[in-house]
């Protein structure tokens, strides 16, 4: 286990050591969700599993995709494309402020020298259904990370409670290897066969998605994908729980959510193009409200979401 | 006489809501002790983010046993009462004790509650307060089900006395209360056990706790002060951000940092709201310069490098976020400075409500009522236009976009570079005001007249569309606007007539939701049957229009054209309301229908019960305002009932003259005269069936007092109706106090009820002249007493 005694020397250290942390401290490390998400929140191991009483810890990287947040790759902290961290723990156990800051000294934030701060800040997604309360964490005022203690998902109570912690990884690892353009963080080590920078990763993928995300994406077969996906979402919930072919009992909440997600990501990527209205946002926010709740409702349903026959 | 020390510990708790949960506690904790007979000398609470504590001197060791005496029912009553008697009081036959009264022998109860020890009591109370606590928000957390604002992890209580320190048992959702407590999260050391609050409070300041709020407040002003005066600069005061940053920190370490030199040129608004609102910063200003020129943040802890790293830190959060509001004013100067334009364009994609259409459509409204407003505030037509055209262009600006609370300043900013006069400057802050009561009213007069357009387009537009205040209810703060309206006239001493800018208002809104029908410019003309007509202009506008009177605007011609083809024509949302103002009769629209489709001219006729419904709302809060200062209301309705009510300078000025008079003995007098000959001359009228109002003649005058009032009257109609045209109501009140002597006389003198029906008759006409003369004034028939 390597201990935070020393500095990290890359963003993918950071990452690394995050990972040993949590996996000793218990967690499964799960690998991120093959669908892109606007946040490591959607990965079913959270939004799903944070749903019924079935206890539950996973940590892992999930890359998330914010359409509207595209710059070319030119601003020193904001991309359309970047990673969380993404710790969940039901139910949350009492220490998890300590084991959070543990995390901290982990990746090798000497808490002698830092101040670290808990800032109130309420968690709520208009999409997803769900609110928590919690905390921005602020290291010397900046904020690193946020700690949510889950209290509603999908429309549903939850309990027992599940504590989650979202680090921006980018964001703190540039304050943690001192740098002051994301492009310029050293992705591998500075020393290695090939060192490589995050813009020698990522800085032509930023410009090629900022200029299709604003400009180039077709509208129309956005807007058919989000009802298609929409349609689907809501087909696979209709179908009755026993499998006519194996006569088992398998309710789809996993393809269904997968169809809400979908929907989820289009509808960033329409609102980037800026073709939904001040109104037509809140409806459209609404419909993929309406799924996660019946993905929601259909997950605590099955075996992994609590329920016993 | 035992002490009581809570402590409630927790995760971190909101700053905003830790002074208010310390009262809480407080009140719940001492009523409920108070209220099972605990009473107490002295209670003491306190708040850090992490603790509420409650301290409670002198508290009785046990409740006082009580002794309640009850009267039953007499002893020869029948069984079944007597049960219940025993039932209610929870005593046996024989604790019942038998007394004579005068109806007989009665049964008497005497209840007895033994005292109870303080801890019992304590433990029962403060269970019920930790489990109804009123957080604004609270939350569950792991698998319990107790909320609490964030997680709770320790009860401390205990009571101390000569004897020592003993913990009072309890145990909620599985939090047991104890003994001890632990200091801050970083420089503490582990939990320890306290014995009184004193030892507590000493404990936590060496586990670098400032237990409290008001003391780290002090601590973190006077360090800040401090190390700006050492450099000759000054903190900006802000109350409410010490409050909130004392609720951040247990142990407040004062740091002073630079903002750099690139930061500077930014408006001094900017850095302080920037500052403020995402890092919690304090300004610190240079004196000389009016600059902000340092920042100050509070950290909660010490470090070896003396705050080095994490003022460095801090200091680059501050560079990132400033490098956001520059590049934001950078952008928006080159906008400001390409004209402006682009933002005023983008306002129509912003509604402003859903019934009255998009922002943009707003301004071109207060723009057209600015430009009548003008002349009469003494503003040029066109910069009160133009000024109104710009006021909100800062609403699109990225800068307010980030900082709402910075509209109309950022407009001021930029102003300038987009090549307005300084006049349009100050009316893109100023024509927000007067935002309250107390707030300051812009005298200058371009600023004047947008103010006024701004308001009275908010003032139509939620008038048509039925959204009038309630009760307290006034979400779109529509009493704030009429008021302001009202203030910005008088304080100004404009002149307007505001019924017609009501109308015009109306009108051009109505006119602005129909869509503009630019004559000469339709392009096409698509006639549907026989009086439906589909106009299309050159920007593919739509209108669809009746011969008659129905019109409306549509959107996608296309779509519309295809439902009428198959018989599906619906109303479109966006047209719906201009539809429903028609159906509701609030509005008339007329195309001659001898002109050709092409050159058909739109009249609109708004409907005057709209208008009088918005002008009495105006009437009302002027009376409110008058009010205020010491004008009654029955005096405003005496001049509300004259004409040119609506101009409320005129109203005001005769108002206050009225006021004046009627404190006057002469006015109290005449008052009491003219109701005399108007209740003489109106039970006359009734009776006899006719109005007398041709005056009387003086020759069938019998009596001196009658030719006195008549030579009166005279005189008193040439000097008040030239008084009252000039607006010199002091000169028309002190022609009618000339009135009084001959009205009082006449009265004391003369019988008006003649046997002779001529003289009779003469001298109800000559009563009639004293009601026309007053009336001329005001109506006097209003006021009370």
């Amino acid at each position: 286990m390597t201990r935070a005694d020393t500095t990290p020397k890359s963003f993918q250290e950071i990452i690394l050591r995050l990972q040993a942390y949590w996996a000793e401290k218990g967690c499964a490390v799960m690998q991120p969700y093959d669908m892109e998400v606007g946040a490591g929140t959607f990965h079913p191991a959270t939004t799903l599993r944070s749903l019924g009483s079935k206890n539950w810890a996973a940590a892992y990287v999930q890359p998330s995709r914010r359409p509207t947040d595209g710059r070319y790759g030119e601003n020193p902290n904001r991309l359309q494309h970047y990673y969380q961290y993404q710790v969940l723990i039901k139910p949350s156990p009492p220490n998890l402020q300590e084991l959070y800051l543990g995390s901290l000294e982990a990746i090798g934030v000497d808490m002698e020298m830092h101040d670290i701060r808990f800032v109130e800040d309420d968690w709520e997604s208009p999409t997803l259904g769900a609110w928590g309360l919690g905390w921005e964490v602020w290291c010397d005022g900046m904020e690193v990370s946020q700690f949510t203690y889950f209290q509603q998902v999908g429309g549903h109570d939850c309990h027992p409670v599940s504590g989650e912690l979202t680090y921006g990884l980018e964001r703190l690892a540039m304050y943690v290897l001192g740098v002051d353009h994301v492009m310029d963080m050293p992705f591998n080590a500075p020393d290695a066969m090939i060192p490589l920078s995050y813009g020698d990763v990522f800085k032509q993928t930023e410009e090629e998605y900022a200029r299709w995300n604003f400009d180039v994406a077709n509208t129309d077969v956005l807007l058919r994908h989000f009802e298609e996906a929409e349609a689907e979402c809501e087909a696979i919930l209709a179908q009755d729980h026993i499998d006519p072919k194996t006569g088992k009992r398998i309710i789809m909440a996993h393809p269904a959510y997968d169809q809400c997600i979908k929907a989820s990501h289009l509808f960033n990527l329409l609102d980037a193009r800026g073709v939904i209205s001040v109104t037509e946002r809140q409806a459209y926010i609404g419909r993929v409200r309406a799924l996660s709740k019946q993905c929601a409702d259909a997950f605590v349903q099955t075996e992994a979401g609590g329920y016993s026959a | 006489m035992p002490d009581l020390l809570i402590e409630l510990f927790s995760e971190e708790i909101p700053a905003r809501m830790q002074g208010k949960a310390a009262e809480d506690l407080k009140k719940i904790v001492t009523n409920g002790l108070v209220d099972a007979g605990l009473t107490y000398a002295s209670a003491g609470v306190f708040s850090t983010p992490r603790r509420l504590t409650l301290s409670i001197d002198g508290l009785l060791s046990e409740s006082p046993t009580t002794r309640e005496e009850r009267k039953g029912p007499r002893v020869d009553a029948p069984e079944k009462a007597i049960e219940g008697f025993l039932r209610g009081a929870g005593l046996t036959r024989d604790q019942l004790t038998e007394r004579e009264e005068k109806k007989g022998k009665v049964f008497f109860a005497v209840i007895e509650k033994p005292g109870r020890p303080a801890a019992d009591i304590i433990a029962e109370v403060l269970e019920g307060a930790i489990r109804n606590f009123p957080w604004p928000k609270s939350m569950r957390w792991g698998t319990g089900s107790l909320r609490w604002v964030r997680p709770l992890h320790s009860i401390l209580c205990i009571l101390t006395d000569e004897t020592g320190t003993t913990v009072v048992p309890m145990d909620v959702d599985g939090i047991p209360s104890g003994g001890t407590t632990e200091g801050h999260r970083f420089m503490g050391n582990g939990r320890f056990a306290v014995s009184g609050f004193d030892d507590y409070a000493s404990k936590l300041k060496a586990a670098k706790v400032v237990l409290d709020p008001q003391e780290r407040a002090d601590h973190i002003w006077a360090d800040a002060t401090n190390q700006a005066f050492a450099q000759g600069l000054e903190v900006v005061e802000d109350a409410g951000l010490l409050r909130e940053v004392a609720g951040l920190v247990e142990w407040p370490v004062v740091l002073m940092g630079d903002i750099a030199e690139d930061f500077l040129g930014l408006p001094p608004e900017v850095l302080q709201t920037s500052m403020k609102e995402h890092q919690k910063f304090f300004s610190v200003r240079n004196p000389k310069t009016d600059r902000i020129e340092k920042f100050v943040t509070v950290a909660n802890r010490e470090t070896r490098d003396n705050g080095a790293t994490i003022l460095a830190g801090n200091q680059k959060v501050l560079f990132a976020r400033l490098s956001d509001a520059k590049f934001f004013w950078e952008n928006d100067i080159r906008v400001a400075e390409a004209g402006a334009q682009a933002w005023i364009d983008s306002l129509q994609n912003v509604t402003f409500h859903n019934k009255l259409g998009t922002q943009a459509d707003r301004i071109e409204r207060i723009a057209s009522l600015a430009r009548e407003i003008a002349p009469s505030v003494g503003a040029d037509a066109d910069v009160a236009e133009a000024a109104a055209r710009f006021a909100k262009a800062d609403l699109s600006s990225e800068m307010v976009y980030e900082f709402p609370e910075l509209q109309g300043l950022m407009g001021r900013y930029y102003a300038g570079p987009a090549g307005h006069p300084l006049e349009v400057a100050n009316a893109a802050l100023e024509h927000y005001s007067p935002l309250g009561p107390s707030d300051d009213v812009p005298t200058a007069p371009v600023s004047v007249a947008v103010a006024l357009a701004d308001k009275l387009d908010l003032l139509t537009g939620f008038w048509a569309i039925d959204e009038k205040p309630t009760g307290s209810k006034d979400p779109f703060a529509l009493r704030r606007a009429a008021l302001g309206v009202i203030r910005l006239v008088l304080e100004n001493g404009a002149r307007v007539e505001l019924r017609s800018l009501i109308e015009l208002s109306f009108t051009s809104l109505f006119m602005s939701l129909a869509g503009t029908w630019k004559m000469g410019s339709l392009r096409a003309n698509y006639q549907l049957d026989d009086n439906m007509n589909i106009l299309l202009d050159e920007e593919g506008n739509a209108i669809l229009a009746s011969d008659t009177r129905f019109i409306y605007r549509i959107s996608n011609f296309e779509t519309i054209l295809e439902e009428w083809k198959n018989g599906c024509l619906v109303r479109r949302d966006d047209c719906r309301f201009l539809a429903d103002i028609v159906d509701r009769g609030d509005l008339e629209f007329e195309i001659d229908a001898e002109e050709t489709i092409f050159d058909k001219r739109l009249h609109t006729i708004v409907n005057p019960n709209l208008i009088d419904s918005l002008l009495s709302f105006f009437h009302d809060r002027l009376k409110v305002y008058l009010k205020d200062q010491g004008i009654r209301h029955d005096v405003i309705d005496a001049c509300l009932a004259m004409p040119g009510n609506d101009d409320i300078a005129l109203l005001v000025k005769r108002a206050q003259a009225l006021s004046e008079f009627l404190k006057t003995d002469d006015g109290e007098n005449l008052l009491q005269g003219f109701k005399r000959a108007n209740n003489i001359l109106s039970q006359a009228e009734v009776k006899d069936g006719v109005e007398y109002s041709y005056g009387g003649d003086v020759k069938f005058a019998e009596t001196d007092e009658e030719r006195a009032l008549f030579a009166a009257l005279d005189q008193a109609g040439g000097a008040i109706s030239p008084a009252i045209e000039a607006e010199d109501f002091a000169a028309a009140m002190s022609g009618m106090a000339a009135l009084r002597a001959p009205i009082d006389a006449f009265f004391e003198a003369v019988q008006v009820n003649s046997d002779k029906d001529i003289v009779r008759r003469n001298r109800l006409n000559l009563l009639s002249s004293i009601r026309t003369i007053c009336g001329s004034v005001a109506d006097l028939t209003k006021i009370e007493g």
